[in-house]
């Protein structure tokens, strides 16, 4: 399949201008958002007409305080993905950022400390924690970029790593005792929008932005697309890589501070269930999981069925591995649709153009 | 890929025994062999038990199951594709196979066919995810593990099941023999299965035409499909293949623990996919040896025990790992590189 959709793109991108091209990666995966939006709507339509209540404003609250953590890891899947890669040691960045800053904070803070000293010490964790981060991503990213070795067994021997010196530190055990200032501010709520989802949203149009408006994003979906002729066309691709991990991995400092916020302590096996579930996410959401198509708009839709899904199943009374179930069948009745969807419309109408763009 | 050209030995260098040592230093099983070797050698100086026949037995019993999934997610790989969900298809048909010997007290070849036959339908289920709906494999395999997983939690509600019967619980010694400290050292059912299961893997990988079909697939897919290699039915041989075995180390699990835990084989599939990759498959297809795969697990099982044996912190054992997955690919894919260079062949590309 992926020579077949390489071969129509080649002869796709011969034609069109440059112009053309750009238009493309702008749209994203043909045909993928309008159907998700669709989705949301009837999902959420539908569980407003069967469960009582579902239709207010404390079910929204509690959307938004859940979304920020998935949604943020999501984030930090997708850069990568974009590229035509992986990065599968999200969560163990993520706990192990977590686990710093609370330890310093656990470690510098004396009881009775006033405030000065007391955000003094936050800021000293958060900037310890943002400096690990980015040391783990630039380590990952020069090593996927200069070995050439493939993303996935980097960063899962990052994951490897990470995990194992966090659960060696930590003896396995929780870290708590996050201060109140810290945790009050982070869990709060401006006009009744959570903190942590603003956090959510600003990360998300950054995201966006960068790969949507900059030359680095362009440079990302060209790499997901054919690195040989990115490498050609005088892009520093080692560069880009780099930046691209260490984009990923500051993005976890990000995660790593919601999680904090949301958990109240930090441990080496918080979220580990999610790594799986952001590549669900994002390829939900459009992403090509070979490389060079995604926007960070289709994530957040895809994320946002999910969330739906999971709100609606949850005051339905069902389990959480329910929900996982359903998440994963969504995700194979999506891309089968999204396959079948020429098909279908061959035998409907005929129109071969029309089937030769949406196979695009 | 280029490493496959190396291993197929069309290196034209001026003596026969240099060309064959190059040939050598390019596979990656030569390397992993010598760090085996090695690792050994340094266990053995500082563990004084860590060669010793019974635990040596107890080394090879431990890691028989992840030794039996390893063989199936090989010709996976080999195809071209990947598979996450073998570790939930391992527990889905070993609770079903340990419900339908306890609650209905089925006989045992009922019990064991059923299993099987719930792991094959599952890995087929994946082939026609990944083949008819066009769904790329890891995110088809990612998907069906929550599917499947999930279920199994959900209508297992996490019980284990503690009344296995007789049958399925009891040590099956083949071979023993007391060593001259005293020590009994058993060959059993699951050293006998993996050895088993693995000549069957490497007969079907290098003797059958199927096995070279495989590989050709995982080459290069469209050019298998054009010299008329059915690309859907291989689909079905290794996805299905994977589906079987872990089906089997799944009932081989229970066999040894004697009990089925829903959430035995957590975390598995990412640790068989490391000894897996260790072992010189390749992620993008077409290459990989049985051998190989072996020795990759036997690398992870001796830093596992040769660590226990000198006192390491078992914390201190994931850390191994992610050094030494980091270090053996990255040496793997440069040296194999350089050699490349030197061929005048271009680089080609290893990212995506």
């Amino acid at each position: 399949m992926a020579e077949q959709r390489d071969a129509t793109t080649s002869l796709a991108e011969a034609q069109s201008s440059l112009s053309g091209l750009m238009t493309r990666l702008r749209g994203g995966m043909p045909g993928g958002q309008a159907g998700l939006i669709g989705l949301l709507v009837v999902l959420v339509v539908v569980f407003s007409l069967f469960i009582p209540g579902f239709a207010s404003v404390g079910t929204l609250q509690s959307f938004m305080f859940q979304l920020p953590l998935l949604g943020l890891l999501s984030l930090a899947m997708v850069v990568p993905l974009i590229t035509g890669g992986l990065n599968l040691a999200i969560i163990a960045t993520t706990n192990q950022c977590a686990l710093l800053m609370v330890w310093i904070m656990n470690s510098l803070l004396v009881p009775d400390a006033g405030v000065g000293a007391t955000l003094g010490v936050i800021a000293l964790a958060m900037l310890a924690g943002l400096a690990l981060c980015l040391v783990i991503g630039l380590v990952t990213g020069a090593l996927v970029a200069y070995t050439g070795v493939h993303p996935i067994l980097v960063t899962l021997g990052t994951k490897s790593l990470i995990d194992g010196i966090s659960i060696y530190l930590t003896r396995g055990r929780a870290l708590s005792g996050v201060p109140e200032i810290l945790s009050s501010t982070l869990n709060g709520s401006v006009f009744g929008v959570p903190v942590i989802f603003l956090i959510l949203i600003f990360a998300a149009v950054f995201v966006g932005v960068v790969l949507k408006r900059t030359a680095f994003g362009i440079a990302c979906a060209m790499i997901g697309s054919n690195l040989e002729a990115t490498r050609y066309s005088a892009i520093d691709v080692k560069r880009v890589l780099v930046g691209v991990y260490t984009m990923s991995s500051l993005t976890c400092f990000v995660a790593a501070l919601v999680m904090v916020a949301t958990f109240n302590s930090a441990s080496a096996d918080y979220a580990q269930s999610y790594l799986l579930v952001t590549i669900l996410a994002a390829v939900l959401g459009g992403v090509d999981p070979f490389g060079g198509f995604g926007t960070i708009t289709g994530l957040m839709v895809a994320l946002s069925v999910l969330q739906v899904i999971s709100s609606g199943f949850n005051q339905f009374g069902l389990s959480n591995y329910l929900t996982l179930a359903i998440w994963g069948a969504t995700l194979i009745v999506v891309v089968a649709a999204q396959t079948l969807k020429p098909y279908l419309g061959d035998i409907f109408s005929l129109r071969r153009r029309d089937q030769q763009e949406k196979s695009a | 890929m280029p490493d496959a050209l190396s291993v197929a030995g069309a290196v034209p260098h001026a003596s026969d025994g240099r060309a064959g040592l190059t040939r050598l230093r390019r596979r990656p099983e030569f390397w992993l062999l010598l760090v085996i070797l090695i690792v050994g050698a340094l266990f053995s100086a500082l563990a004084p038990g860590f060669l010793s026949l019974p635990n040596v037995i107890d080394l090879l019993e431990t890691y028989s199951v992840q030794a039996v999934m390893a063989m199936g997610l090989f010709v996976v790989l080999v195809a071209g594709g990947i598979d996450i969900s073998f570790a939930a298809t391992a527990s889905v048909s070993q609770y079903c196979a340990a419900l339908l010997a306890s609650q209905m007290g089925l006989p045992a070849p009922l019990v064991i066919l059923a299993g099987l036959l719930i792991g094959t339908a599952l890995g087929c289920l994946n082939a026609a995810l990944i083949f008819y709906l066009r769904i790329t494999s890891i995110i088809a395999t990612i998907a069906m593990m929550s599917v499947s997983f999930s279920l199994l939690m959900y209508f297992s509600g996490g019980r284990s099941i503690y009344t296995l019967p007789d049958w399925w619980t009891t040590r099956i010694t083949f071979f023993q023999t007391e060593t001259a400290s005293g020590d009994l050292a058993r060959i059993t059912l699951p050293i006998v299965l993996m050895i088993v299961v693995a000549l069957v893997t490497w007969a079907m990988m290098t003797r059958l035409s199927v096995g070279r079909q495989l590989y050709a697939m995982g080459g290069n897919a469209e050019a298998a499909r054009r010299i008329g290699v059915p690309i859907a039915r291989l689909h079905f041989v290794a996805y299905g293949y994977l589906g079987f075995t872990a089906a089997l180390a799944g009932m081989l699990q229970a066999h040894r623990v004697g009990e089925s835990v829903p959430n035995a084989f957590a975390n598995t599939e990412l640790a068989v996919l490391s000894a897996a990759v260790l072992g010189g498959a390749s992620l993008t297809g077409g290459i990989g040896t049985v051998p190989g795969v072996l020795l990759g697990i036997v690398l992870l099982a001796m830093l596992q025990n040769g660590l226990n044996l000198l006192g390491v912190s078992s914390y201190f054992f994931q850390i191994v790992i992610g050094l030494t997955i980091l270090v053996s690919t990255s040496v793997t894919v440069i040296s194999s590189r350089r050699g490349r260079r030197l061929r005048g062949i271009g680089e080609a590309s290893t990212h995506g």
